[in-house]
C-alpha cells in the first residue's frame, strides 16, 4: 500500500533534475552535488558554533564558578539556580597567584601576580600554552600532569564583613582514564579542608565517577589538609579504615582514582603548588595587602 | 490524506522502530538510566530523524546513486552537529550528561534508515512526518524504558523522589540492575513480547516475509 503511494509521488517528482537539464549520475554532476553539499553543510555548522560560542562560554563559566560555590560549601542545589551565581559571587574575590617555578628559591612563588588581567585570564589555555607554562621537574609531579601553567586564579570567599572565610584552590591531577579537574577549597587557617569538587574527568561511572558523588565528598570539610610545618598529610586510604583527622576513605572499586585525588591534593598543596602562597597566608601577607 | 496519515501514525505501534524494526537498541540502553536523559535524547532524535528526511527528500533527484550514503550521511552528521551545539547553548547541564550519545545520533539505524529507505523516494511532507512518526515511536519505546528504569533503579522520576530509598532511610530497596545496560534489554524484550501479544500481526508478518 505504501509502496503505490511511493510510486505516485516518485512519477509526480522525478523530472526535476531532469527538467534543470542536470545529470547528477554523470561523473562531473557527482563531483559538483559532493562539492556543493560540503559547502553547504559546513556553511551551517560552522554558523552554528561561531553564533552560539558566546552562549556556550557563558556556560562553561558558570559551570566553573557554581563548582567553586559548591567547594566552599555555600552552594545549596535546592534553592540556588544559574541565576544566583552572579549574586553568590559578590562576596568572592578572585586574584591570580604566581606559581613557583622549579628552582625553589624564586622569591616571586605565592605572590599575587598584578600584571595579569583576572577576567581575561584564561588558565585552562595558558596551561596548554608553552609560553605560560612550564614543565614540572619528574620527581616533583606526583599528580602526573608533567606541565603547568605558572599562573594560577585563587578565588578568595569571604564573609559578610569582609573577613577571609575560604580560600578555594584549582587543582588537577591524573586519575585512572583521564585528567580530573576540581576545586578544593580551605578554611581561612589553610590547613583544614572546607569542601572539595570535581567538575570534568572521564573515570569509569559507578567506580572511579563516584568522585562527584556528594556523599562521597561530604567526609571531606574538616579533615586536616596540611600539618603546622605547611607539609601536606592529606591521605586517601583504602575505603573504610579512615580514622586520623587527616585521612579520607577512598572509593570501594577505585582505588588508582583515589591515588590519583590524594596525589593530586599533595601537589597542589606542596611546595611545587600552592604551598609558597598558603605560607603567606599564614604570615599574613594576604590581609596586609588588602 | 488518509495516507498521510499513516505515514506519521504507523510507525508509532503498528511498525514501531525499536519493537518491530528492532533499529536503535544501542541509544535506547546508554540514554535510558534517567528519564530526563531520555526525553531530551528522544526529542533530538526525532528532530534530527524529521529534518534529515525532509532535507534529503528535497534533493533526492539530485543526489548521485553512487555516493548516495555519503551523501545522507554528510546531511545527517550536520544536522547532529547542530542539535549538539543547541544543546550545549540552552541546556548545559542535560549536554553534559547525555555527552558523548548526542554526537552517536549520526550512528542511530533509524534515522538513516529512513533516509534511505523512505526520503529518498518520497515528497519532503511525507519524508517530514514519516521522521516524526519514526521519531515518536523511538522516544516512546524511550520514555517507557526510562520511566521503569529510573523508578526501580534510583527511586526518582525526572530527579523527583517517588519511592523512599533503604539508603535513605525508607523502605524501597532499589534494584542496581536497572541501572546497568542489560536491564533495557530485558526491558525492550518485555516490551516487544507484550506487543505481539496484543497485536499478532506484528509477528505473523515476520514468518511470512
Amino acid at each position: 500500500m505504501q509502496a503505490e503511494t511511493n510510486q505516485e509521488t516518485d512519477v509526480a517528482n522525478k523530472d526535476m533534475a531532469d527538467d534543470v537539464g542536470f545529470e547528477p549520475n554523470s561523473t562531473s554532476g557527482t563531483i559538483i552535488i559532493a562539492l556543493v553539499l560540503c559547502l553547504v553543510c559546513s556553511l551551517v555548522v560552522s554558523t552554528a558554533a561561531v553564533a552560539l560560542r558566546p552562549m556556550q562560554d557563558q556556560n562553561r563559566e558558570n559551570k566553573k564558578r557554581r563548582n567553586v560555590l559548591i567547594s566552599a560549601g555555600i552552594w545549596d542545589k535546592a534553592v540556588h539556580t544559574d541565576g544566583n551565581i552572579e549574586e553568590l559571587f559578590k562576596n568572592v574575590e578572585t586574584i591570580l597567584v604566581n606559581l613557583p617555578s622549579p628552582n625553589q628559591d624564586d622569591p616571586q612563588a605565592g605572590t599575587i601576580n598584578e600584571q595579569l588581567n583576572v577576567a581575561s585570564y584564561n588558565q585552562r589555555k595558558a596551561s596548554k600554552d608553552p609560553e605560560q607554562n612550564m614543565s614540572i621537574l619528574a620527581k616533583d609531579d606526583v599528580a602526573g600532569i608533567k606541565r603547568r601553567e605558572k599562573v594560577s586564579a585563587v578565588y578568595l570567599v569571604k564573609d559578610d564583613k569582609g573577613a577571609l572565610k575560604t580560600i578555594v584552590l584549582p587543582v588537577y591531577g591524573k586519575g585512572l582514564w583521564s585528567t580530573l579537574y576540581g576545586f578544593l577549597a580551605l578554611e581561612a587557617d589553610t590547613r583544614t579542608v572546607a569542601g572539595i569538587t570535581f567538575y570534568e574527568h572521564a573515570e569509569t561511572p559507578g567506580l572511579g565517577g563516584e568522585v562527584d558523588n556528594p556523599k562521597w565528598k561530604a567526609q571531606w570539610p574538616e579533615t586536616v589538609a596540611v600539618d603546622e610545618n605547611g607539609a601536606p598529610v592529606l591521605t586517601v586510604t583504602k575505603p573504610g579504615i579512615a580514622n586520623a583527622d587527616n585521612e579520607i576513605n577512598g572509593i570501594s572499586g577505585a582505588t588508582i582514582t583515589s591515588n590519583g585525588v590524594q596525589n593530586t591534593i599533595e601537589y597542589w598543596l606542596g611546595l611545587d603548588g600552592f604551598g609558597p602562597f598558603l605560607e603567606r597566608v599564614r604570615n599574613g601577607e594576604l590581609s596586609a595587602k588588602n | 490524506m488518509a495516507k498521510t496519515k499513516d505515514v506519521l501514525v504507523d510507525p508509532i505501534f503498528k511498525n514501531n522502530p525499536i519493537t518491530l524494526q528492532v533499529l536503535g537498541i544501542c541509544s535506547s540502553l546508554a540514554v535510558t538510566t534517567q528519564l530526563d536523559k531520555a526525553i531530551v535524547m528522544a526529542l533530538a532524535v526525532t528532530i534530527v530523524t524529521a529534518f534529515s528526511n525532509m532535507v534529503i527528500s528535497l534533493i533526492r533527484d539530485f543526489i548521485p546513486s553512487s555516493i548516495r550514503i555519503i551523501v545522507m550521511m554528510t546531511v545527517i552528521s550536520s544536522l547532529v552537529i547542530l542539535v549538539d551545539q543547541l544543546l550545549k547553548a540552552y541546556v548545559p547541564t542535560v549536554a553534559d550528561q547525555l555527552s558523548v550519545f548526542v554526537g552517536l545520533i549520526i550512528t542511530n539505524c533509524i534515522v538513516m534508515g529512513r533516509a534511505e529507505a523512505f526520503a529518498s523516494k518520497n515528497t519532503p511532507v511525507q519524508s517530514f512526518l514519516d521522521g516524526i512518526g519514526n521519531g515518536v515511536g523511538y522516544s516512546l519505546i524511550l520514555l517507557v524504558i526510562g520511566f521503569f528504569r529510573e523508578l526501580l533503579g534510583s527511586g526518582t522520576l525526572l530527579g523527583y523522589e517517588v519511592l523512599k530509598l533503604s539508603t535513605e532511610g525508607g523502605w524501597y530497596v532499589r534494584n542496581g540492575l536497572m541501572l546497568t545496560p542489560p536491564s533495557a534489554f530485558f526491558l525492550i524484550g518485555l516490551l516487544i513480547w507484550a506487543i505481539r501479544t496484543y497485536d499478532p500481526a506484528q509477528y505473523k508478518r515476520d514468518q511470512t516475509a
